[in-house]
């Protein structure tokens, strides 16, 4: 393969991972517990959520290989998973290195996901919130199509819809909060009715 | 704290209160402690003893003696005995008076539990705050250490003051982690654990009754109660009576006899039977025997001893509101269905109690009932459910009028049930 | 025969086990699962293992029942 069908195909593989990653993170975001509306198939979430991963890792894959295998610039194999020790772009590849090692650990620990304790599996997992910005990062600062408006918009389109997904994400948990709340105020303090002696107007109420 | 109508002579030779509390005047009273000396065959004679006796237990759940401790002894030795004297139902008061009165009949009790099923230490629970019994238990403790009557080591604990405090197998992970939290236990038969080691929790009036039963022999206790139902029990009654206390009673002795030794002020209006996680009987059944299967019959239980008069002039149905907004603010706030199904339910009979008109309150009400009973990992709302059922059976009448929205006359009258002072949320 | 146990403590009302098996599980008005007492069928049994396999929280296994009560 010629050192440019390789260099359009790292470009091309890349942008498509961070779509892809973005989109990962985005359903992963928004699954949630009670908070979530009835009907609502969280069950197919998860399960879309899990093979987008996927299909973001295989992007991944191709965008290391062939950026590694293009011999006009100089990455090594370690320098894939190593971080800051690359010749060409040293400092951005390194961020690259950097999210990815992440990534391998959220990817893994869900591999073993049966096999760990749900609340170490949880804290790894949450690393992903740490990968996609340090992804991000590496997508931007590598600049080689970073100029290009249509590239600018799909990073702003990125951020934007991981933004509104975390909004989301912390109302639902603070309206799980406030259930919970609402539920330790009963052990609080008793109604004024219920005090012995409080007097409250009986009748016609709407319940 | 209720003062004892208990030194009436109740039941002649066999009863666990009226004895001397020091080690010095118990032991001339009742003899030496019957542990094993060494012989062979000790543990069989005691567990056939026990089973012969036909005891239950004595802290709600009703399980005969012997086979929880078969239960206990199957999961090896080297275990704890888990002494439980929380007496978590705010209207019970007879753990705490024998722990006070009759401190070392209890902890007789453990010694021999401990002997049959090897256990190494004995765990007495009493919660915080109740500093009184605590200082009994530890008296006795010392008194016991220093005359050598505690082969097995003994040691006071104090969990905290809940409701929820006193289930077994929070109370075993309270002992072991420091969590007062009920496990989800679907296997009831094997035994719990504390650690590695199996644990045996039994409540204090139990344990008295393993030191009497060895000392007098299983006809002692049989010579009271019924067949089905040996035995005497610790009563508390309170409400609307004169004499508010802890009676002992024969199994089988008629509800209403028994609530008549405190002295009514006039006929009850109804009875709640096992505490607040109990059920209400309505005056149709006041005869009922105390004991377990006529009982269940009218859907009660005897559970943990307690029988409170409801007055004339009070709303069932509000007091009723008032125990499940308690028993709501116990939940350990595990599950789903208890943290958020009883604060609903005591919503729901709070606005029939009021006479607030809602023609889908009494169907709402019904299904969540019926969907909280059994979905939590311990049985806190089937109590909470089981209460309120009884209430809204009981008090049928009442609650089709306070549903047309003419509460009865006494709906906002002052309680007549003991509750503790509201704690601070536990923010979880 | 085969018999669904929910863990009360371990569940947190994501609801994926009864949006794969809502012939034998619903969700009560809070999210939480009700599992209806009735035997499961053996058509159902793979995806009662899905929801198994597949709780965040782990909070639901099956149990082996020889027999009826």
């Amino acid at each position: 393969m010629s050192s440019t069908s390789l260099w359009y195909a790292t470009r091309a593989s890349g942008i498509m991972a961070l779509i892809l990653l973005t989109l990962t993170m985005v359903l992963g975001m928004t699954t949630t517990t009670r908070a979530r509306a009835r009907n609502w198939p969280g069950f197919a979430q998860q399960e879309l959520h899990r093979r987008i991963s996927m299909i973001a890792v295989v992007f991944l894959g191709i965008h290391i290989v062939t950026s590694v295998l293009d011999t006009y610039v100089n990455i090594s194999w370690a320098s894939v998973v190593v971080p800051f020790v690359s010749v060409y772009g040293r400092f951005w590849v390194g961020v690259g290195a950097i999210a990815l090692d992440l990534m391998i650990a959220v990817f893994v620990s869900s591999l073993l996901r049966a096999r760990m304790r749900p609340g170490i599996w949880r804290a790894i997992h949450w690393l992903a919130y740490l990968s996609w910005p340090v992804a991000l990062a590496h997508s931007f600062g590598m600049g080689t199509d970073a100029g290009e408006l249509w590239v600018i918009v799909l990073g702003a389109a990125c951020v934007a819809s991981v933004a509104a997904a975390l909004l989301w994400r912390l109302r639902a948990t603070s309206r799980q909060v406030s259930a919970r709340i609402a539920y330790a105020s009963v052990r609080e303090v008793p109604p004024k009715y219920l005090a012995p002696g409080g007097r409250e107007r009986a009748g016609s109420r709407r319940g | 704290m209720a003062s004892t109508s208990g030194t009436i002579p109740t039941t002649g030779r066999y009863r666990l209160l009226g004895h001397p509390a020091d080690l010095a005047g118990h032991l001339s009273t009742l003899g030496p402690v019957p542990l094993p000396s060494g012989s062979r065959g000790w543990r069989e004679a005691f567990v056939s003893m026990l089973e012969s006796s036909g005891l239950a237990g004595r802290g709600g759940g009703g399980f005969p003696t012997a086979i929880k401790l078969a239960v206990a002894h199957a999961a090896g030795s080297g275990g704890t005995i888990v002494v439980n004297g929380m007496e978590g139902e705010p209207s019970s008061d007879k753990d705490k008076l024998l722990l006070m009165r009759s401190p070392h009949l209890v902890l007789d009790g453990a010694q021999l539990m401990a002997a049959a099923c090897g256990a190494r230490s004995v765990v007495v629970c009493v919660p915080e705050g109740r500093d009184q019994v605590a200082s009994a238990v530890s008296t006795a403790m010392a008194e016991r250490t220093g005359a050598g009557c505690a082969p097995v080591h003994e040691v006071l604990v104090r969990p905290p003051d809940r409701f929820v405090a006193g289930e077994e197998s929070a109370l075993t992970r309270w002992v072991e982690a420091r969590q007062s939290l009920p496990s989800f236990r679907p296997d009831k038969g094997t035994a719990l654990k504390i650690g590695r080691k199996g644990a045996l929790v039994h409540n204090a009036e139990t344990l008295a009754h393993v030191a009497m039963i060895a000392r007098k022999g299983p006809d002692a206790f049989r010579a009271h109660g019924l067949v089905e139902d040996p035995g005497t029990s610790l009563v508390t009654i309170s409400g609307a009576v004169r004499h508010p206390g802890v009676v002992e009673v024969d199994r089988g002795t008629p509800l209403i006899d028994i609530v008549n030794r405190s002295t009514p002020d006039g006929p009850p209006q109804a009875l709640l039977v096992g505490g607040y996680g109990g059920a209400w009987v309505s005056p149709a059944h006041f005869t009922t025997p105390y004991a377990s299967l006529p009982l269940r019959a009218i859907g009660a239980t005897a559970g943990v001893g307690i029988v409170i008069a409801l007055g004339q002039e009070a709303c069932g149905l509000m007091e009723s509101a008032r125990i499940a907004h308690y028993m709501a603010g116990e939940s350990a706030g595990q599950c789903g269905p208890c943290v958020y199904g009883l604060p609903a339910i005591a919503g729901d009979v709070t606005r029939l109690a009021r006479g607030d008109i809602d023609p889908g309150l009494r169907a709402r009400l019904d299904r969540r009932l019926a969907e909280v009973m059994g979905r939590g990992a311990c049985r806190h709302p089937d109590g909470a459910v089981n209460m309120v059922r009884s209430a809204l059976g009981v008090f049928a009448s009442d609650a089709s009028s306070h549903a047309l929205g003419e509460p009865c006359a006494h709906w906002n009258n002052r309680s007549q049930l003991r509750f503790p002072p509201p704690v601070a949320a536990a923010r979880r | 025969m085969i018999r669904i146990l929910v863990d009360p403590v371990a569940c947190d009302a994501y609801g994926y086990c009864a949006e794969l098996l809502p012939e034998a599980i619903s969700l009560d008005e809070w999210g939480y699962p009700v599992v209806d007492g009735k035997p499961l069928p053996a058509d159902l049994a793979e995806a009662a293992k899905r929801a198994v396999r597949d709780c965040p929280r782990r909070a639901i296994t099956l149990r082996e029942r020889k027999g009826s009560r």
